[in-house]
Parts: structure tokens; sequence; C-alpha cells
């Protein structure tokens, strides 16, 4: 799986999920619960504003100083012991990593959730040559085990699945016997990835945030496998997005705290670990070798330009969690890894507009997402940044907005038309009426809306009309 | 090894529009600072209470005792979980703490099998933690708001007694109680800057592992630990 998570067109992928019910009802009642575990989390902290300003005053700061930070970051992991490369590209990143698995001759490799190894489609890359690569994290051993079925969702990457569809995976692909409860289904992954733990040759992650001072690497979850991924095999290697860096541990603390905050609620997630090197003389477990990757892939080519702010990101989905579009078209709608307000405008920038140029569209610029960041980034008017560039730099708007941009154009210039049009709307539109408030089922540009939601009717009386005629109006 | 820095840092200063830049500190001058004023005006009973209420929300149980009870409450935790194998750390508290009796003599002659983590068994350590039903060790440093327990995993204090047995026991010298992550961070921090070792895994946890990926359901016990208890005890 590269960034793209198939073929297929964004208005297709929208209609097919729009009938998936059990979806759409998992997708709402996540978001609710999750918001309301942020706020309820950041409420507690106190400051939560202080908090956001400056989270996002780290992350700027980064951002601007990022060579400095990441010589420092190789120049104490290699003090360490360990190994870093810089790679430019995705491929370039691949290579790489099958270069050292190669050398390992490693058969089994372990992987804790990484959207960045995603990104690259490193999983195909080294089954491809041989290797049996296992997601750990519960989610993407799930997916994984179906047929790699793509993730909806960048905290809950199974979101979409009922506990009986996944029941169905276990039994089809683990000799899972017993029953659709969550707690023994998470019981039999257990037990069935202990033992690939201990026998693993390689174990791979992502990193949350490199701490520069110290040439260390984070890793935030709740289940523990990470740790496992870091503490049996005897190689580590860890994929990061350059961006995702910190200049010391006190400015670490403070991304960590906004992090599981906006994520999932907690104060902190249940492992916050933290890895500086290989294992030293005289430990007995952690990796004997560490590798880290640090990938650019399309990210330098954002740095510098008015979508910068994008890369302040630190992937909490928080925005994701109260998006009125998402919670409608769920994941998989936007075709890839990054779905959501932060995939509507990471992917164009990352994938490129041919393929993802309906996504800066798939949004209500309500603000929901930019209120939500935890470090500020303006996601709405990056968005709206976007649809100006799709429009006069790159001619490539939807040919339905061209179209009744350029209706509304000729009826509004003209002041007889739009006069008449104006009044005629009630009637014209008055078959489609459901009741006196809503239409249900609407022509034309507003067919698509009506498909899965009403609009509300127009009014008997013009705003014009109501204008004139209000008391104090202008021609009393 | 580095490979490939050079065209990578030039290629992101090129995008910054300057010089690329790897020798000089740039300055954090930071206009915000919620840190400093969030939770420390308590005092050490009032962490001990926040301390004491945040076990609850994580799955955690909460155990008080004197340095006097100690090795009687320990005992009673690892009967409850159901004895051992028991893997503990190679730490000198545990002697400090009159443990050592219970560690070499008591539990060995009442059968339950203990592995101190012993650097000459190498890998044999990881292998009994992953059979041992309880794993136990010290809080280096301990964060009220969270319910956190810090440990610093090098040599004999190995990564795996917290991870791989079924059940985890975190023994908490009282003065360990900080009010959240951020004196931990300052204090690490410190180390750095005075150019001592930062340990190779430092791991903040906070209850037992869990997961909410099937339907959003909350399952406590995946791949760590499926249950905790913390210790606070007086300081000896």
């Amino acid at each position: 799986m590269s960034i793209k998570i198939s073929d297929g067109q964004f208005k297709d992928k929208v209609k097919e999920n729009l009938q998936d019910d059990f979806m759409r009802g998992a997708v709402s009642s996540a978001q609710d619960r999750l918001r309301f575990r942020r706020l309820e989390t950041a409420e507690e902290l106190g400051n939560w504003e202080e908090w956001r300003s400056h989270g996002e005053e780290i992350r700027k700061h980064v951002l601007e100083n990022l060579d400095y930070y990441l010589q420092e970051l190789s120049e104490n992991v290699q003090k360490l012991g360990g190994h870093v490369h810089f790679a430019q590209t995705a491929e370039d990143a691949n290579r790489y990593i099958e270069d050292v698995v190669k050398k390992k001759e490693a058969k089994k490799i372990v992987k804790s959730k990484s959207m960045v190894t995603e990104e690259i489609g490193l999983n195909a890359v080294l089954e491809k040559a041989g290797c049996e690569v296992i997601e750990t994290d519960l989610g993407e051993y799930i997916l994984q085990l179906d047929e790699h079925d793509p993730p909806s969702h960048i905290v809950a990457p199974a979101l979409h699945k009922n506990k009986e569809q996944i029941r169905k995976v276990f039994a089809e692909k683990i000799n899972y016997t017993k029953s659709n409860d969550p707690t023994e289904l998470a019981r039999h992954a257990r037990e069935t990835l202990r033992s690939e733990f201990l026998t693993a040759d390689i174990g791979i992650t992502g990193c949350n945030f490199a701490i520069a001072e110290s040439g260390s690497i984070s890793l935030v979850t709740n289940e523990g496998n990470a740790r496992l991924a870091t503490t049996v095999p005897k190689t580590q290697i860890t994929v990061m997005g350059m961006e995702r860096i910190v200049p010391t541990f006190e400015e670490f603390e403070v991304l960590v705290s906004l992090l599981t905050r906006s994520a999932v609620g907690q104060k902190l997630t249940s492992y916050v670990t933290v890895l500086s090197g290989p294992r030293r003389e005289g430990d007995a477990d952690g990796p004997e070798e560490f590798h880290l990757v640090i990938v650019d892939n399309g990210r330098s080519k954002i740095l510098g330009t008015e979508f910068q702010s994008v890369l302040q990101c630190i992937r909490c989905a928080a925005c994701i969690n109260v998006c009125p579009v998402y919670r409608h078209i769920g994941g998989h709608s936007y075709n890839s890894i990054y779905p959501g307000p932060i995939g509507a405008v990471l992917t164009p920038l990352l994938g490129g507009y041919d393929d993802f140029k309906e996504l800066p569209y798939a949004s209500t610029l309500c603000g929901a997402c930019t209120e939500a960041c935890p470090v500020k980034i303006p996601l709405h008017e990056l968005l709206h940044k976007h649809r100006q560039v799709i429009v006069e730099k790159e001619g490539k708007a939807p040919i339905s907005e061209g179209l009744m941009m350029k209706a509304f154009g000729i009826g509004a210039a003209s002041n007889p038309l739009y006069t008449t049009g104006t009044k005629l709307a009630t009637k014209v539109m008055k078959p489609f009426m459901k009741d006196k408030e809503f239409i249900s089922k609407g022509p034309g540009p507003l067919k698509e809306w009506t498909a899965i939601r009403e609009f509300p009717t127009l009014k008997n009386e013009r705003f014009r009309d109501w204008y004139k005629n209000r008391e104090g109006g202008d021609k009393k | 090894m580095i490979q490939q820095r050079e065209t990578f840092l030039n290629n992101i200063a090129a995008a910054l529009g300057r010089e690329v830049n790897k020798t000089k500190k740039p300055e954090r001058n930071w206009k915000h600072n919620p840190q400093a004023v969030t939770l420390t005006d308590l005092s050490q009973d009032e962490l001990v209470q926040l301390f004491k209420a945040q076990c609850v929300n994580i799955h955690t149980d909460y155990v008080e005792t004197t340095a006097a009870e100690l090795k009687a409450e320990l005992s009673n935790r690892v009967d409850m979980y159901g004895g051992g194998p028991i893997s503990v750390w190679e730490d000198e508290r545990f002697d400090t703490y009159g443990l050592g009796v219970l560690l070499r003599e008591e539990w060995p002659q009442a059968g339950v099998e203990v592995n101190e983590w012993d650097i000459q068994k190498g890998a044999d350590n990881i292998k009994f933690a992953e059979k041992a039903n309880v794993g136990i060790t010290f809080s280096d440093i301990t964060l009220a708001e969270s319910a956190t327990v810090v440990l610093f995993s090098n040599g004999g204090q190995g990564r795996s007694v917290s991870l791989l047995p079924q059940t985890y026991i975190a023994i908490i010298p009282k003065s360990t109680l900080v009010p959240r992550m951020t004196q931990a961070a300052q204090a690490i921090s410190k180390k750095v800057q005075r150019e001592e070792a930062v340990p190779p895994c430092i791991n903040f946890i906070s209850g037992p592992s869990n997961s909410a990926d099937i339907e959003m359901n909350l399952v406590v016990g995946v791949h760590g630990p499926v249950k905790a208890t913390y210790i606070i005890v007086e300081d000896r």
C-alpha cells in the first residue's frame, strides 16, 4: 500500500461507503466518544489554549530549524552506536531497509503501527523479498489478516469493522474458536502474536517524536506491541517522517501531553517509550543493532510554501474526530492512508493533485478541524488554499463546480434574470419538497446533496422582499 | 554510520530559503510555558491523592503501605495474582526495603520460582520473563497526574520484566512522586546537558496494556501485562 489505497473515483467511493450502515454508525459513535474524551481531558489539564499555543510554537520552531535538529539527532544516534540513513524518496527508504533485511538474512519481521511505512509501501517490498511481515497493533493485525483491508482512521485503523466480521476473520485465518467478545478476541491475538515476537528477526517501528539532544526515538502506545518489537528481536529499524522531531525532552513532554489527550483522551497512554540507540554492554534485552531511516518523500516540497504549517501535524486525528464530512463518508472514501481534514490537506501535497483533486472539496470549511488541532494548524484555511491552487493554477476544478459557477455568474450579473429567477425558485422546487421544511430528492446540483441528506426548502418570501418590507427597512 | 545526510539537509535549507545550519544552536524563546504552573502547587499528600484517584481510571490496583509492611503486602499481591514464577530486576532497592529475604529465601523455599535479572544469563532472562506470572520493578520517577511509573532500563534493570509477564507490580517509594511528566522530562534533560548517559530504554508506564481497536470497546490486557498493581511505600 502506498499513500493511495486503491484505484477508483472519489465519487464512487463515497457512494459505496454511504451504503455501509455499520461503518457510518461506528464512525459517528467513535467520533462522539473521542471528541468528548478529548474535551474532558483538555479541560482537566487547564489552560488548554496556552498548551496549544506552546505546541504550535514548538512545531513551528522545529520546522524553521529542521536542518539543525536533524544534524544533531543523527550525530547523537551515531555516538550511541546506531546507523542513520537519510532517504529522499520512498524507493530509497525501502531499498535501504531491504538491504538491512537481506544482510541479516531475516525471515520474519514484526511491525508496530507506523503511518510512514504505510506511506512508503514498505510491507509489499519486504514481502516481495521473501519475508513474512507481521503487523502487531491489534487493529492493523485484523486488517492484515483480512486480505490487507486498508485502514480507515489513523489512530483506530479497523474502526469500520464490526466484531462479528473480526471473529470470522480470526476463525478463518488463526484457528479462533471462541465468541465475538472483544476481550476473547484480543486475548487470542495476544497468544498468537506472542510467539511471533519471540521468533522474529527484526522489529520495525515508526516514531512519534525523535529527541535531538539525546539521539532518541519515542513510541506512544497502549497495547505494548511496540515495546515487544523493540525488546526481543536482535535488530530494530525505526522509520520516521523527517519533521517528527523535537529539540529536547522538555518539548517532547509538551507534545506528548497534547498528543495523548487529543488522540484518545488519555492523560498518558499505557506506554510512552523512549529508546536511545541499541542495547549497551551489560544489557540482556533490546536490539543489538539499531537503524534509523529518516524519510523526506515529498515533505521538503511543502517546506517554505504556504502549506508549511501542515508539517506541524503530530498525527493525533483530533481533526478527523470532529469532521462532519468524515462522519458521513468514512475513512475509505478519501482513498488515502491519511483521511479526514489532515488527509485532505496532506494527501494532495504528497500524492499530487491528479489523483486527489477532489479531497479539498470534501470539506464544509466549517473550521471544526482547525479548532480541534492541538498544534493550531489552520486546516480549513489550507483546504481553501488548495481550492484556489486547483482552480487558478492547475485548472482542475470539478466540472460541475465550473458549470454551476458559470450559470450563477450569468444569472447574478443580470438584474432582471436574477429577480425572476429568485421569484420562481420556490415554485420550481415544489415537486421536490418532502414537506414544507425539507427537500429530499432534489434536481441538478442538489441531487448529490439530497441523495443522502435533506436540504431546507426555499421560503415563500425572498430575502430581498423581506428586507424591503421589514420594520425600519431602507424604504420606509 | 550516517548516509546521504549532506544532500538531504541542503535540500531542506534550500526549501527554507537559506544556507544550511548544522552548527549554530537555534535559540528557543518560548512565549508560552503552561507546564510551569500545572499541578505545581500541590503538597506531597495532595499528589498522593491525585495519583490514587487516577489509578481507578487506568484499571490499576492501588496499595499504600509502610516500609515495615511492604514485604507482607508484596507477598499478598503475588498470591492474589496466582503466585510465581516471578521475574524481578537486579536492584539494590529490594534489599534496602528488606525484600531480599523474600526473593532469595521465602519464595524459593515455598516452591515459587524467582529470577533476579542476571546479565550473565543473557537471553535466558527474556525466556524466564516470558514464562513469568508476575514481574516486579521499582519506580524511578512517579507521575501523580497520570499515575505513571517511569522506569530506567539498562543492565540489571531489563526491559522485559515490566512487559512480558502476565501481571505487573511496581513498588513506588513515596519520594519518587512528582506532579507530572514535566518534572521527569526536566530531570532527564538535565542529565543530557550534564553529558550523563541516558539509559537506552526509558518507559513511562500507566497501568496494564489495553486496546480499543475492536468496536471501540476497551480491552484491558493486550500484548503487555493484563493486570497491574502499584504499591506506594513510605521511604526508608
